[in-house]
């Protein structure tokens, strides 16, 4: 977008701002799309100048200007997915909940499920190699029982070991 | 004149820092005790000095000093006196004094404790503390300073300026422009301070770590020190991001508590990594093992306080521009890049010294559990972090901005939080060292068929949500366990020693309050669990436009608009309050005065809910907008939020567990036993 677009978005939205005291509660002809359509709407977009405010609680006045324009736009038989495209063509991408999924968005999905499941790898690869070296119990303790002779009702001597520990 | 004082303290303090910081460094190589002595002195003293810049700023604010630039900018002459002491860290270079000075009661504190025992920490310590302390310190004399005065020069241009230039005269605005509105709730009086409490006692382990890194001393030393520390930090960022979500609730009118939203997220970081560590940490001292991770999750808590910090304020993630702009934001991520890089590096020159003592025995132990759980607390981090950063990233590369909303976080950390339910349901019923599928699967027996009866019980009642269903029962799950585990201990007790069932359970829970503090934090994050599970699967809302005495529907809930008033405020706000009428089943419960107040200095609206709340649910009404002249009709946003009580209940019993295991006790000689196997096992191998 350019740049004066942004301008003048930013100024009405200030000016907006100052204008949003008296508001005007208004009743629509029983056609208009109710309140709930249109927050169904704006609920899955995000005010274009306010950082991180979802439109349908936005209580600026320039966001129920937008809210109003999704009215018109579902009264003139718009789709859901048309209103969504409508604004990200006039306010770019920043107006969806999440990036939509192309080019370098790609990786916001993809990296932290590739950072979890490389660390799971790391734990399963460490794992291996501790059962691998697992005979090793020469420098284990003096203090600890022998595991294997655990008995299957050893609960107190277990719990009082632990206590003691701390 | 105050301004003055204030601001000279302050450079005095810094200055202070710099040589407590050489004269630690210098009484260590010297091997002097007198110049340690001296820094030591130093680091004291940090505390009075900062005192005075702090209170010279809130007199400043109570005061009415508009000529100096953070008053105007966060105080105005109609806000009630507790307003205008918190306006302390109403703005950005306040709070950075206001870090400053937690930060050096905190470390002042830390320096008055017994040291006999650890000697060789004590200059480490200090230094790391007053690194800190001297850049924080530093923001503010160099880019954020507080004392900065209006000037209007001979040509008539206002200037902000310490110094004024020559024929300037000072220059008062008649008023200030407030605080934020947002800003004025009593929430926000408790809040910040609490979460800034956290961050700063993050720094005490952290020091203490580095300590331990610089002077080879790495046994778990540095860890049983810290322990209590660690808690307190932890309990306080705990109580910080609680208390947030309940002010989000109250005060932004979007009927939710957590909107993952980056500044939440910026405090939420290093509660997730200071989470690990506290789990983790439990590993190296049974089993003397994971300690280069343990060093890993404290350095990054530290400088995740940091970058919580920076973000909370800054408002640089608005855009990168921002971010190049702010004369902060190359300093913050030039100390935070050094402080991360030095402590790494630290940690790989002892990375011998750091191998494990013992080995994993079998991955059904829990300290392997607890692996598991440090890598779903992991994976949420890297969740939030990507979050957090992408929008920048992407703006960087291609111009444009994107938004990372709560649908994207909520949808990848669902399963990492419940991953994390079910370990908290299964890793206490595991022993140290070894466990078997077999003993652990007969521990789990009975809690299991217990949870399952609730899940009957959920079913029955008509919720047929599968998530629902997942979550209630792995809340039910994790609750057996817990209530199972202690029942045991005071059965054991009962039946061997023959004390009372609450003699029992009091004296269990005292000989290690540690692991029953911990398992009442474990019931407190079960209750927030329901309360997030009714909320964010069960919410409804509806929206309408009612004239005077219509109604409007949500489920079992009608009500009635009965009146609405509009009147201003001696504290500068035009209130509209709306009167309505909440009849559920058709039984009248109340009225609810929903309001918008309408701030005339900032020109800002807030909407502040009507709410009536019970443990079944909160009905949470709020006035979008209404007619101003016939006041005829106005539009209600409703919400029904199932159970959200249980959070804050749960936030409640969290605390009270967290208590428990860092309320202070002497320590006793059997903490020592697996420091004498250790002792032991380097004397064989050495």
């Amino acid at each position: 977008m350019k740049r004066t677009t942004w301008l003048t978005l930013i100024i009405a939205f200030f000016l907006s701002l100052a204008a949003a005291n008296p508001g005007a509660a208004q009743e629509y002809p029983p056609d208009m799309p109710n309140d709930n359509a249109v927050n169904a709407i704006a609920k899955q977009l995000y005010c274009p100048v306010c950082e991180n405010v979802p439109l349908d609680v936005c209580p600026t006045q320039a966001c129920a200007q937008w809210r109003e324009l999704i009215r018109e736009k579902l009264s003139q038989g718009w789709s859901e997915e048309q209103i969504k495209t409508y604004f990200v063509e006039q306010y770019g991408d920043r107006v969806l909940a999440t990036p939509p999924p192309r080019g370098i968005n790609w990786l916001v999905y993809i990296i932290p499920p590739v950072a979890i499941l490389a660390g799971a790898f790391i734990l399963f690869k460490a794992f291996q190699s501790w059962k691998q070296s697992e005979p090793d119990r020469t420098i284990q303790g003096t203090t600890a029982e022998p595991p294997t002779d655990e008995p299957p009702d050893d609960y107190i001597s277990r719990l009082e070991e632990e206590l003691r520990q701390r | 004149m105050l301004t003055n004082i204030g601001y000279g303290a302050l450079i005095i303090t810094f200055l202070v820092s710099i040589y407590g910081i050489i004269a630690a460094v210098y009484g260590v190589r010297k091997n002097s005790p007198s110049w340690v002595e001296s820094a030591r002195n130093a680091m004291l003293l940090t505390f009075p000095l900062i005192t005075i810049t702090a209170l010279s700023i809130i007199f400043l604010l109570v005061t009415d000093h508009y000529e100096v630039q953070y008053v105007s900018s966060v105080t105005s002459r109609s806000m009630p006196m507790y307003l205008k002491i918190t306006a302390l860290w109403g703005g950005q270079a306040g709070s950075l004094i206001f870090w400053s000075w937690l930060m050096s009661a905190f470390a002042s504190a830390v320096t008055l404790r017994n040291w006999s025992r650890d000697k060789e920490f004590l200059p480490w310590v200090i230094v790391v503390s007053l690194v800190t302390l001297a850049f924080f310190l530093g923001l503010s004399i160099f880019f954020e300073n507080p004392f900065v005065r209006f000037w209007q020069t001979p040509t008539g241009q206002i200037i902000t300026r310490m110094i004024p230039p020559a024929g300037a005269v000072p220059f008062v605005p008649p008023d200030g422009q407030g605080l934020n509105p947002l800003l004025r709730h009593p929430g926000m009086i408790i809040h910040p301070p609490m979460l800034y409490l956290g961050f700063v006692s993050f720094v005490i382990p952290y020091a203490f770590a580095i300590a331990a890194l610089v002077t080879g001393r790495t046994d778990d030393r540095w860890i049983r020190v810290t322990r209590r520390w660690t808690l307190v930090a932890w309990l306080f960022l705990s109580l910080g991001l609680v208390l947030g979500g309940r002010w989000a609730y109250d005060v932004l009118g979007w009927g939710g508590y957590w909107g993952w939203d980056p500044v939440e997220i910026a405090a939420f970081m290093p509660w997730l990594t200071g989470t690990a560590f506290l789990h983790s940490v439990m590993i190296q001292e049974k089993r003397g093992m994971l300690k280069h991770w343990n060093m890993v999750l404290i350095i990054l808590t530290y400088d995740l306080v940091i970058f919580g910090t920076f973000l909370t304020r800054s408002g640089v993630l608005s855009s990168v521009h921002a971010f190049a702009q702010s004369a902060i934001g190359p300093a913050f991520f030039a100390f935070i890049g050094i402080t991360f890089i030095t402590s790494l590096a630290l940690v790989l020159n002892r990375w011998n010294d750091l191998k494990a003592e013992t080995h994993m025995t079998s991955v059904f132990s829990r300290e392997a559990l607890f692996l598991l759980n440090n890598l779903l607390f992991m994976g949420i981090l890297v969740v939030c972090f990507w979050g957090v950063i992408f929008p920048l990233i992407s703006e960087l590369f291609t111009g444009q901005k994107v938004t990372v909303g709560p649908v994207f976080y909520e949808r990848a950390t669902g399963p990492l939080f419940a991953g994390l339910l079910f370990l908290m349901g299964i890793a206490p019923l595991a022993a140290w060292r070894h466990s078997t599928a077999k003993t652990l699967g007969r521990a789990m027996l009975r809690p299991f068929f217990a949870s399952l009866v609730i899940v009957a019980a959920v079913i029955i009642s008509g919720i047929r949500n599968p998530a629902a269903i997942l979550g209630f029962w792995l809340s039910a799950f994790v609750a057996s366990v817990t209530l199972y585990e202690f029942w045991r201990g005071v059965l054991v007790r009962h039946r061997n020693k023959g004390e009372s069932f609450p003699a029992a359970l009091w004296r269990l829970a005292g000989r290690n309050r540690r692991r029953y503090g911990g398992y009442i934090i474990h019931l407190g994050v079960v209750l927030m669990a329901i309360g997030i599970i009714g909320l964010e699967l069960f919410q409804t809302e509806t929206q309408g436009t009612i004239p005077q005495g219509g109604q409007m529907t949500l489920g079992d809930y009608v009500i009635t608009f009965d009146s609405l008033s509009n009147f201003d405020t001696p504290d500068g706000r035009n209130v509209a309050r709306a009167v309505v009428s909440v009849y559920k089943d058709g039984d009248l419960v109340g009225d609810l005065y929903p309001r918008r107040d309408f701030y005339y200095e900032s020109q800002q609206p807030m909407t502040i809910p009507g709410v009536r709340s019970t443990m079944e649910d909160d009905f949470y009404v709020l006035l979008v907008d209404w007619q101003p002249i016939s006041t005829a009709g106005a539009t209600f946003k409703i919400y029904h939020n199932p159970l959200v009580n249980w959070l804050w209940l749960g936030g409640f019993i969290f605390t009270l567990g967290t208590l428990v295991a860092a309320w202070p006790d002497h320590e006793r000689k059997t903490a020592q036993v697996r420091r004498e196997k250790s002792a032991y096992a380097t004397a064989k191998t050495g």
